[in-house]
Formats: C-alpha cells, sequence, structure tokens
C-alpha cells in the first residue's frame, strides 16, 4: 500500500476511535483523558494494534498538542489575576506544593530512582488538572459556591509553579552538571520574570500587534507567535511549554476570549493526539507490575489533595462541607501530570516511571470526577448533621 | 445592603448579597457572557443549592421584570411631588392686619409650611425676601407649598 495511504488510514482510525471513546466518556460522565490514554496504550508498542507509519507525525502532533495545552490555559488568565493570586494565596499554595509534591518524590525515593525523577514524580502526583475540575466545578453546579473561588486560586497558583518548575525539571532532566545546572535554572527564573513584566506592562503592545477583526488572521498571529516563542524557550532550556504558557497569559481580555474560542477545537485535536502518544510510548504490559503502586500513590494523594482543599477552605472562613468539597475537587489528575511524565519519559528516566505516570492518572483522571459524583449527597449529610448558624 | 464580589479566575466574577429575610443570593458572571443567577443554601451558606443558566436575552428580561416596577413607582412618587406642589398669588390687600408688618412677624413658614418664594410689588419682584422685609398694601405675595398650606397662608394674610 502506498505511504500516504497507510498514514491516512491509521490516522483516521485512531481518531475517529478517540471520537468514540470521547462520546463514551460523555456518556459515563467521566473525563475522555483516561480513555485517550487506554487507546494510547492499545496502539502502541505491545499494544493489541500497533501503529507504524503515523508514530512520526503523532510525536510531532504530540508536541504541538502541548504547547496548544499550555497556550489556552495562560490564555484563561490574564497577569492580574495571577499576580493577585500569588499574594493571597501563598500559605495555601505552599501547603498544595509540599503535601503533594511530597506522595510522589517519597515514593520515587522509595523505589530507588534518584533524585531527578524524584522531581519529576512530585510534579506528577502535585499538580491537579484545572481542565477536569474546571468540567466537575461546572458539571455539579459548584461554580457558585464560596469555596470556589479557593479552588480556582490554588489551580492559578499551581500553573504559575508550572512556569517555575518546568524549566528547571528540564534543567534537570538533560542531566547537567550542578554549575551549568543552576545557570541553566537561573536563565528560565529570569525568562520566565522578564516575560511575566512584559506581560504585566507591555500587554497592550502585544495585544496591538495580535489583534485583528478576522478570525483567520488572529488564529494565524496566536499560534505563529506561541510557537515561535516556544522554540525560543526550548532553545533556552526553558521548555517550549512554559513558552506557550506566557504567551497566553500576556493576551488578556475579549482578544484572549475570542483567541481562545478560536483554538479549542485545535487544541481538543492534538491534545487528544498528545495523550494517545503518550499511551504509545508506553507497554501496557509494564502497567501491571506497577498497577498496586498506581493505586497506593493514587489513594494517598486523593488524602494529601482533600487535606489541602480543607486547609486553604478553612483559611476562607468556609465551613465543614464546603472545606470537603474544595478537597474533592482538587483530586483530578490529567494533562499536566502527563507532560510532566512526558517530559521525564523523552529524557530517559527510569523505565517503570511512564507506566506509572499512566496508571496513577488513569485512576485519578477518572475517578476524581466519579469522586465527586459519589460524595456529594455524603457532603449534603455532612451539613444536615450541623446546626444551622440562624 | 452590601453586595460582596469575588474573582474567578478563568471563569469571570462573582457578585453576591444577604437579603433582608437572610437568604444568600448572587450572580456569577462567565467571561463567555453567560450569567447564573445562584441562591445559597440555608444549611449551608457555602453552597449554591440553585444555580440558575441564563443567557443575554433571559438576564435582560429578568432584569427588566426585576427593575421596571420599582423604576415607574419611583417615577410615580416623584410626580405626585410635583403634582402636589403648588405656588399661588396671595395679595396683600389694604384691610390686611400685615400691611405695614414684616414677613417676620408673619411667621409663615413656622405656622404653615409653605414658603414665600417672592414679593410682587408693582412691576418690581423681591425675590427671597427677607424676614425684615415689610408688607404694603398691594404687594402680592408668591407661594409655595401644597393646598393646604398655601391656603393657610392666604387666611393669615387676610385675618391675621
Amino acid at each position: 500500500m502506498h505511504h500516504t495511504a497507510i498514514l491516512f488510514l491509521e490516522l483516521g482510525g485512531v481518531i475517529l476511535a478517540l471520537g468514540i471513546l470521547g462520546a463514551l466518556a460523555l456518556r459515563v460522565g467521566i473525563s475522555p483523558i483516561p480513555l485517550y490514554l487506554v487507546a494510547g496504550l492499545a496502539f502502541g508498542t505491545g499494544g493489541i494494534l500497533p501503529l507504524a507509519t503515523s508514530e512520526e507525525f503523532i510525536a510531532t502532533g504530540a508536541e504541538l498538542g502541548v504547547i496548544l495545552l499550555l497556550l489556552t490555559l495562560g490564555l484563561e488568565y490574564n497577569a492580574d489575576e495571577l499576580m493577585t493570586s500569588l499574594k493571597s494565596n501563598a500559605p495555601s499554595g505552599l501547603v498544595d506544593l509540599v503535601l503533594n509534591a511530597a506522595p510522589g518524590v517519597i515514593a520515587a525515593l522509595l523505589l530507588g530512582w534518584g533524585p531527578v525523577a524524584a522531581v519529576a514524580m512530585g510534579g506528577v502526583t502535585y499538580a491537579t488538572s484545572s481542565g477536569i475540575t474546571a468540567k466537575v466545578l461546572s458539571d455539579l453546579g459548584w461554580i457558585g459556591n464560596r469555596e470556589t473561588p479557593v479552588v480556582l486560586s490554588l489551580l492559578v497558583f499551581e500553573d504559575l509553579t508550572m512556569a517555575l518548575y518546568l524549566p528547571i525539571l528540564t534543567a534537570l532532566l538533560a542531566g547537567v552538571s550542578l554549575l551549568s545546572g543552576a545557570i541553566t535554572v537561573a536563565i528560565a527564573l529570569a525568562t520566565v520574570t522578564v516575560v511575566l513584566v512584559v506581560a504585566l506592562k507591555f500587554g497592550d503592545w502585544i495585544e496591538k500587534f495580535v489583534a485583528s477583526p478576522n478570525s483567520e488572521v488572529l488564529l494565524l498571529k496566536v499560534i505563529g507567535l506561541a510557537m515561535l516563542v516556544a522554540g525560543l524557550a526550548q532553545q533556552l532550556q526553558v521548555s517550549a511549554a512554559v513558552g506557550a504558557f506566557l504567551v497566553g497569559i500576556a493576551l488578556s481580555g475579549e482578544l484572549a476570549h475570542d483567541a481562545r474560542a478560536l483554538l479549542m477545537p485545535i487544541r481538543d485535536l492534538f491534545a487528544a493526539v498528545f495523550f494517545v502518544f503518550f499511551g504509545l510510548q508506553t507497554d501496557p504490559a509494564k502497567i501491571v507490575p506497577v498497577l498496586w503502586l498506581a493505586a497506593i500513590l493514587a489513594f494517598v494523594s486523593m488524602v494529601t489533595k482533600l487535606a489541602t482543599g480543607a486547609f486553604a477552605a478553612r483559611r476562607a472562613g468556609i465551613g465543614r462541607a464546603g472545606r470537603v468539597r474544595a478537597g474533592i475537587a482538587l483530586i483530578p489528575r490529567g494533562e499536566f501530570n502527563i507532560v510532566i511524565a512526558g517530559l521525564a519519559v523523552a529524557a530517559g528516566a527510569h523505565p517503570d516511571l511512564g507506566p506509572l505516570a499512566a496508571a496513577y492518572v488513569l485512576i485519578l483522571a477518572a475517578f476524581g470526577p466519579l469522586a465527586a459524583r459519589l460524595t456529594a449527597p455524603l457532603v449534603a449529610a455532612l451539613t444536615k448533621s450541623t446546626p444551622a448558624p440562624h | 445592603m452590601e453586595i460582596e464580589q469575588t474573582a474567578l479566575p478563568g471563569i469571570g466574577l462573582k457578585h453576591e448579597f444577604t437579603t433582608h429575610t437572610g437568604r444568600r443570593i448572587g450572580i456569577v458572571s462567565h467571561r463567555s457572557g453567560r450569567r447564573d443567577l445562584i441562591i445559597y443554601d440555608r444549611d449551608d451558606p457555602d453552597r449554591a443549592c440553585e444555580s440558575v443558566q441564563l443567557t443575554d436575552e433571559e438576564a435582560d428580561a429578568l432584569v427588566e421584570l426585576l427593575g421596571a416596577p420599582r423604576i415607574v413607582q419611583r417615577l410615580n412618587a416623584l410626580h405626585r411631588e410635583v403634582e402636589g406642589l403648588v405656588s399661588v398669588q396671595i395679595p396683600v390687600t389694604p384691610s390686611s392686619p400685615y400691611d405695614g408688618r414684616t414677613l417676620g412677624d408673619a411667621r409663615i413658614r413656622t405656622r404653615t409650611g409653605a414658603s414665600v418664594v417672592a414679593v410682587v410689588r408693582g412691576d418690581q419682584v423681591h425675590a427671597s425676601p427677607t424676614p425684615d422685609f415689610g408688607f404694603r398694601a398691594g404687594d402680592v405675595v408668591v407661594v409655595v407649598g401644597d393646598a393646604e398650606n398655601t391656603a393657610a397662608v392666604a387666611d393669615i394674610l387676610a385675618d391675621g
């Protein structure tokens, strides 16, 4: 068969399968991310239907997916919001970081994977999936709740932490020496700071450059700019993802809203490709031995997120039921965790890291929203047992 | 009434307040233009027990329903006030006890509540006369008040 024919047959089959899985996820009421991962496992090395020709395209598409995921995430926030959140929620944000990075770090150290893998695993257990959490909040009608601003602020804090964490991880994974590593990290932090300052002070100029009444022009300009900065960031070892994230932050207001609406369909396509790609790289046979480990890790990090939510909500003066809800909303893990694991796998971390991260995210991306749904009546009962204040 | 405003990063803004009966209600304004009308639970004041999603059109309709009668009410009240306000011109006759006495002696505002805004003498208008202004027969006193107290002023100027 002709090369192009095989390429299209494979890609068409994969994408159509993702569409069907997405429909299934929608019906069951869970995030499609775990199903995309499963699809990747099925198509990949050691899977039931290995792909041969399209793997190169999928690899590039996956890189693009990461950039688009981070770009659209950045577009959701503006620099002011990030700064306000950083100032008012620093204590809760730090508790979140320490409590939730700990399970991953400790697990990696206990397994003897070394400090670099420990930093990567810390990231895998730390980040809540802002995408899945936003959907949970919306689906359960929790957006108006008084603990929701607390949850959202924590997500913003996590994303900002990522902007610093990803460059550091990239530098560590590159296996650089202590001195040049420190230099790389310093460059990374300086770049992030400069871009944030530029976004705060000169966001108007960037917006003036990008803005266009024509949606086609706007789309091309935003994607072009994001890729250019991502490439530049990668060259400086800041991580391409962070570059795209910062471009998203620099754009705000009506423009950001329009750009996000335009980017969403493209993002959905390439983000799905990214999750498949991660699955492709993971041998399903290797997941089974680490499944019990992933389950323990998932359980421990559910408890630590519940504690984080309770702590943050308590600081904001939220009642008992609200504190539990805040914790539940924070449980889902998803895109970021896979992005981190993907970086580590690409850099040749411990061979078990990929399968462990995949199983871990499979559990929490699927179980997080379900947990929220199932515990909602229990939380309501918690309220009833407390006497009303008036 | 205090309206509390909270930023919802990535979503939009939330405004909420407590009604006089102790219920807490709010509006979530999404960046996309979507509006959610939320009502908080009595037992769990942190939880929105009702969340009604409104389109632009529905939100406008709600505003109109809630706001329009109030505006009409206020306009009516304002109109009534203007309507009830009368200005009358009362002559000082030669038989008036105040011919040759001062405005201060008549103590018009104290006794009736109406105000003397001007006195017309011949073709001269004395606007905002002071208490030491002396009346003369043939003056026309311009009084602003309601129907009742302006009539009382006419009585005072005629009979004391």
